[in-house]
C-alpha cells in the first residue's frame, strides 16, 4: 500500500482493485472463517465424546434452549456447516483467493491481474455467500443438514429433516456465491499467467507456486460451472417443483410425497463433478507453495521441476476422470467402478512422484531451520500419511468397507489439516514480509508448529483405526450401535486432542496480532530468494515494481554453482531504453 | 538444539505412526470380526496394502529426516542439482508397480462381490426396506412374490440361514440409506428409485449389527438393526413362527 493510498479512508480502500489487497481481503476473511470452521468442529467433537451434555461457549451460542446440549438434528447441522464453511470458505479462499491473488502477479513480473475489476468482483460476491452460510443457524429449523454433499431427496425433500427448508435454501445460495466467486477468480489467474508474464519468463521457468495456482484455476474453470448449474437445478427442484433429482418419490412423515423424475444419483455424480477436482484445488496450490519454499530454504533447486510440473499437470488431466470413487457404493455399474478405480489409482502416481521430489530438494540441502521451513516439511510428511491411506480407498473391495466411516475423515483432514494448513502457515512465514513488511514470529511460529504438528496427529491418526472398527461418519451418537459402544474411549482421547489444537492456535493468533504491531522492517528479499516477487518492496506498492524486470533464467539457481552469494536472482533489470517485448 | 527438537518431532512421527496401527491391530479398535465368507479375502487385501504403505511411510520419513538431520548442520554450500532422470524413473516406476499390483489384486474380489451369479439366479431371500429411521424386513412369504397378501414383515432384525448364499434386495421408502454390515464387509447404498442387490454367506451362526452408513435426516445415528445368523432349521421354524403370528392377525391390519 503506498502512502496515497493509505490517505484514503479505508471504506473506499475496502473497494480497491489492487491484487494485494484483495487477497489480503480474502486472507483476512478465510482465515475468520477459519475459527468459525474450528469452533463447529469442537462442537462436533464434543458430541463424539460426551454424548448430548451440555457444552461450554459454543454450546450456549448453538443450543441455547437445551442450555447447551445439542439435539439430533443440531448436531447434523454442525458438521454439515463446518464442512461447507471449511472447504468454500476456508481453504479454496484461502490457497486460491489469497495466496492465488497476492501471489500470481508478484511471480509473474506483472503490474497486477489481467482484469482488475472481475477480481474485486470474485472477492465480493463470496460476501453474500459467507452472510447465507452464517445467518442460516438463525432461519426456522436450523442450517442446512444433510452434509456438505447436499445429496437429495434428503436436501430437496421439505420435511425430510429440519435442516432442509430456509436452511438448505440459504446453503444453496451460499455455494451458488461462492461458486461465482471462484469461477470469476480462476478466469482472471488463467488469463493472467497466460498473457501478463514478465519477459522472458516462459511457462517453464514459472515457480511452482504460479504451477500450482494455475492448475487449481484450470480445474475450477472446467469443473465448477457444473457444481453451480447443479445447485440451482437443486434449488429448482426444492422451490419450483421440478424432478431433476427427486426419483420415484418418497414416504416422509407418514406422507407420501410424488416423485418427478429424475434421480438421485445425478446429483451426485454433478456434485463430485466438481468437488472431486476441489479437492485437488484444495491441496496442489500448497504443493506448488512448500516446493518453492522447501527450494528457498534448503538452498538448493526444485528436484525434478519438469516431473513436478508434469505430475500436476497429470493432476489436472486425471483429477477430472476419479469423481465415480466418491460412489464405489452407490449402486453404480461395478464396471464403471472399476474405470474409476484405475483412474484412482493412476492418480496417485503423480502425488508420489512429487513426495519423492520434494525429499530430493531437501536432500543435500544447507537448511534453515525456521518456521517456514519447518511447516513445509509438516506438510510433506502429513501429506504422505493422507496420500497413502487414501490408497485402501483407491482398491474398491476395502473401500466398501471403509466408505463413509471415520478413516475417511481421517485421510482428508491429513490432507486438508495436516497438507493444506501446514502448507498455508508455512507460506505465511514464508511470503509474510513481503506482504505486510514484517516477519511472523520465529519462536512463536515454531512452538505453534511443534504442538500442532503433535496434536494433529493425535487427532487425526486414532481416527483410522475408528474408521476400521465400523464407525460411520455424520452419526451423532456412534454408540447406539453396540459395536461401537468400545470406540467411545478413544473417542475421548481424540476429542481432548482436538480440544488442545484449537486451543494451541491461539500461539498463532497472537504472532500475527504481535506481528503486526510491530514496526516495518522486512527488506525486500529477506530470504535471498530468486523469484520476481522479491524484487518488489515489502510490501508492494501499487503497481508492484519500481523497475522493469527482464527473466533471464529459472526461479531456482541456488547452491554452489549459483553465483558467488549461493543464489542468483530470475530476473535482472532491464536496460534503459530498451523496447518493450510486451505491451 | 532446534535441530535435536525439529528431528524428534519428525522421528517420534515416523515411530508412532507405524507403532500405533501395530499397536491397534493387536489391542483394537480394529477391523471388525470376519463373519462373512469374504470377508477374509477383503482384509488379505488391507493387510497387503497396510505393509505396502508402511514399508512408503518408514522409507520416505527416513528419508525426510535423515536430510533435515544432515541438512541442518551443513555449513558448506548444496549442490545445484537439477534432478535425475535414473531417480524419477526409480521413483514413478517403484510406485507404479504396487499400485499396479494393488488394482490387479482387487478385481477378482470386486468381481466376487458385485458379480456372484447367486445375484442373477436366486430370488432375494428378503427385500429390505429402509424407512427414516429404522429397518424393515418383507419376506415373500408362501407363494414366493413379494407385496403380496401373505408377506412377512419383521422389524430391527433380519434373520438369515448361516452357511448359504443370502441374496437380499435393497429398497427405500424415503431418502437415501446406507446398509452397512460391518462384520460382513459390506457396504450398499441404497438410492430412492433404484432397487440394489447385495449378496453375502455368514459360515457360522451369530448377532452382527446393521448400521446406516448414509445421512438419512436427524435420526441417522440411531437407525440401528441387526443381521442374525442360524441355522437353517432354525432359520426355518423363526419363518414359520412368523407366518402363524402373521396369519393370526387380521388381513386388514397389515400394511
Amino acid at each position: 500500500m503506498s502512502g496515497e493510498a493509505r490517505a484514503t479512508p479505508w471504506p473506499l480502500r475496502a473497494w480497491s482493485l489492487d491484487h494485494k489487497t484483495i487477497g489480503l481481503q480474502f486472507l483476512g476473511a478465510s482465515l475468520a472463517m477459519l475459527l468459525c470452521g474450528g469452533l463447529l468442529a469442537m462442537a462436533v467433537r464434543w458430541q463424539l465424546a460426551w454424548p448430548w451434555t451440555g457444552m461450554p461457549i459454543v454450546g450456549r451460542a448453538l443450543f441455547g434452549d437445551t442450555g447447551g446440549a445439542p439435539s439430533p438434528e443440531g448436531y447434523t447441522a454442525l458438521f454439515t456447516m463446518h464442512g461447507t464453511i471449511m472447504i468454500f470458505f476456508v481453504v479454496i479462499p484461502l490457497l486460491t483467493g489469497a495466496f492465488g491473488n497476492y501471489l500470481i502477479p508478484l511471480m509473474i513480473g506483472a503490474r497486477d491481474m489481467a482484469f482488475p475489476r472481475l477480481n474485486a468482483f470474485s472477492f465480493w460476491i463470496m460476501v453474500p455467500g459467507i452472510a447465507c452460510a452464517l445467518a442460516s443457524f438463525a432461519v426456522e429449523g436450523g442450517a442446512a443438514s444433510s452434509g456438505w454433499t447436499a445429496y437429495p431427496p434428503l436436501s430437496t425433500l421439505l420435511g425430510a429433516a429440519p435442516g432442509s427448508g430456509a436452511g438448505q435454501t440459504l446453503w444453496l445460495w451460499a455455494l451458488f456465491f461462492s461458486g461465482l466467486s471462484s469461477l470469476s477468480g480462476s478466469i482472471n489467474y488463467v488469463v493472467t499467467i497466460a498473457t501478463l508474464r514478465a519477459p522472458g519468463l516462459s511457462m517453464l521457468r514459472l515457480p511452482l507456486t504460479v504451477w500450482g495456482l494455475l492448475v487449481a484455476a484450470l480445474l475450477q474453470c472446467l469443473a465448477l460451472p457444473v457444481l453451480t448449474a447443479a445447485t440451482v437445478l437443486q434449488y429448482s427442484d426444492r422451490l419450483l417443483g421440478t424432478g431433476f433429482f427427486s426419483g420415484g418419490g418418497a414416504w416422509v412423515n407418514g406422507e407420501w410425497i410424488a416423485g418427478a423424475g429424475g434421480t438421485p444419483l445425478l446429483w451426485q455424480h454433478l456434485f463430485w463433478f466438481y468437488s472431486h477436482p476441489a479437492v485437488y484445488v484444495m491441496v496442489v496450490p500448497a504443493m506448488g507453495m512448500v516446493g518453492d519454499i522447501l527450494s528457498v530454504h534448503a538452498r538448493k533447486p526444485v528436484f525434478g521441476y519438469k516431473p513436478m510440473v508434469w505430475a500436476m499437470a497429470a493432476i489436472t488431466g486425471l483429477g477430472v476422470m476419479v469423481w465415480g470413487h466418491h460412489m464405489f457404493v452407490s449402486g453404480m455399474s461395478p464396471v464403471a467402478g472399476t474405470g474409476f478405480m484405475l483412474s484412482t489409482i493412476l492418480i496417485a502416481l503423480p502425488s508420489a512422484v512429487k513426495t519423492f521430489n520434494w525429499i530430493g530438494t531437501v536432500w543435500g540441502g544447507r537448511l534453515r531451520l525456521n518456521a517456514a521451513l519447518l511447516w513445509a516439511l509438516g506438510f510433506v510428511s502429513m501429506f504422505v500419511v493422507g496420500g497413502l491411506s487414501g490408497i485402501w480407498m483407491a482398491a474398491t473391495p476395502v473401500d466398501v468397507h471403509l466408505h463413509d466411516t471415520y478413516t475417511v475423515v481421517a485421510h482428508f483432514h491429513y490432507i486438508v489439516f495436516g497438507g493444506t494448513l501446514f502448507g498455508v502457515f508455512a507460506a505465511l512465514h514464508h511470503w509474510f514480509p513481503k506482504m505486510t513488511g514484517r516477519h511472523l514470529g520465529e519462536r512463536l511460529g515454531k512452538l505453534h508448529f511443534a504442538g500442532t504438528f503433535v496434536l494433529t496427529n493425535a487427532v487425526f491418526l486414532p481416527m483410522h483405526q475408528a474408521g476400521f472398527a465400523g464407525m460411520v461418519r455424520r452419526v451423532a451418537d456412534p454408540y447406539a450401535h453396540a459395536s461401537l459402544e468400545p470406540l467411545r474411549e478413544l473417542n475421548v482421547f481424540i476429542t481432548i486432542a482436538a480440544l488442545l489444537l484449537f486451543a494451541w492456535q491461539a500461539f498463532f493468533v497472537a504472532n500475527l496480532f504481535l506481528t503486526l504491531r510491530r514496526p516495518r522492517s522486512a527488506e525486500a528479499n529477506p530470504w535471498r530468494a530468486a523469484s520476481l516477487e522479491w524484487e518488489a518492496p515489502s510490501p508492494p506498492p501499487h503497481g508492484n515494481f519500481d523497475r522493469e524486470l527482464v527473466v533471464v533464467r529459472g526461479p531456482y539457481e541456488y547452491g554452489d554453482e549459483a553465483g558467488d552469494d549461493d543464489w542468483l536472482p530470475q530476473a535482472r533489470p532491464r536496460a534503459a531504453g530498451a523496447k518493450e517485448a510486451r505491451a | 538444539m532446534t535441530r535435536v527438537l525439529a528431528c524428534g518431532l519428525f522421528v517420534a512421527l515416523l515411530v508412532a505412526v507405524p507403532w500405533w496401527f501395530a499397536h491397534s491391530a493387536s489391542h483394537g479398535p480394529w477391523m471388525p470380526a470376519r463373519s462373512s465368507t469374504y470377508a477374509g479375502e477383503v482384509d488379505g487385501l488391507f493387510g497387503a496394502i497396510l505393509v505396502a504403505l508402511a514399508i512408503a511411510f518408514v522409507l520416505v520419513m527416513s528419508l525426510l529426516v535423515v536430510a533435515l538431520w544432515r541438512g541442518a548442520a551443513r555449513v558448506e554450500r548444496a549442490r545445484t542439482v537439477h534432478g535425475d532422470l535414473r531417480l524419477e524413473l526409480l521413483w514413478t516406476l517403484a510406485p507404479g508397480a504396487v499400485l499396479a499390483w494393488i488394482a490387479l489384486a482387487q478385481g477378482p474380489i470386486w468381481s466376487a462381490m458385485k458379480g456372484d451369479e447367486a445375484l442373477r439366479s436366486r430370488e432375494p431371500l428378503a427385500r429390505v426396506e429402509a424407512a427414516q429411521f429404522d429397518w424393515r424386513f418383507r419376506r415373500a412369504g408362501p407363494d414366493g412374490r413379494f407385496d403380496t397378501q401373505d408377506d412377512l414383515l419383521e422389524t430391527g432384525e433380519l434373520v438369515v440361514p448361516a452357511g448359504e448364499k443370502v441374496v437380499l434386495a435393497l429398497r427405500t421408502r424415503d431418502v437415501i440409506h446406507g446398509f452397512f454390515v460391518p462384520d460382513f464387509r459390506l457396504k450398499q447404498d441404497i438410492v430412492p428409485g433404484r432397487d440394489a442387490r447385495v449378496w453375502f454367506e455368514a459360515p457360522a451362526p451369530g448377532r452382527h449389527d446393521l448400521i446406516c452408513a448414509e445421512l438419512c435426516g436427524w435420526g441417522h445415528y440411531k437407525m440401528a438393526g441387526s443381521i442374525r445368523v442360524v441355522s437353517r432349521a432354525e432359520h426355518d421354524a423363526h419363518l414359520a413362527r412368523l407366518a402363524e403370528r402373521w396369519s393370526a392377525s387380521g388381513a386388514e391390519e397389515r400394511p
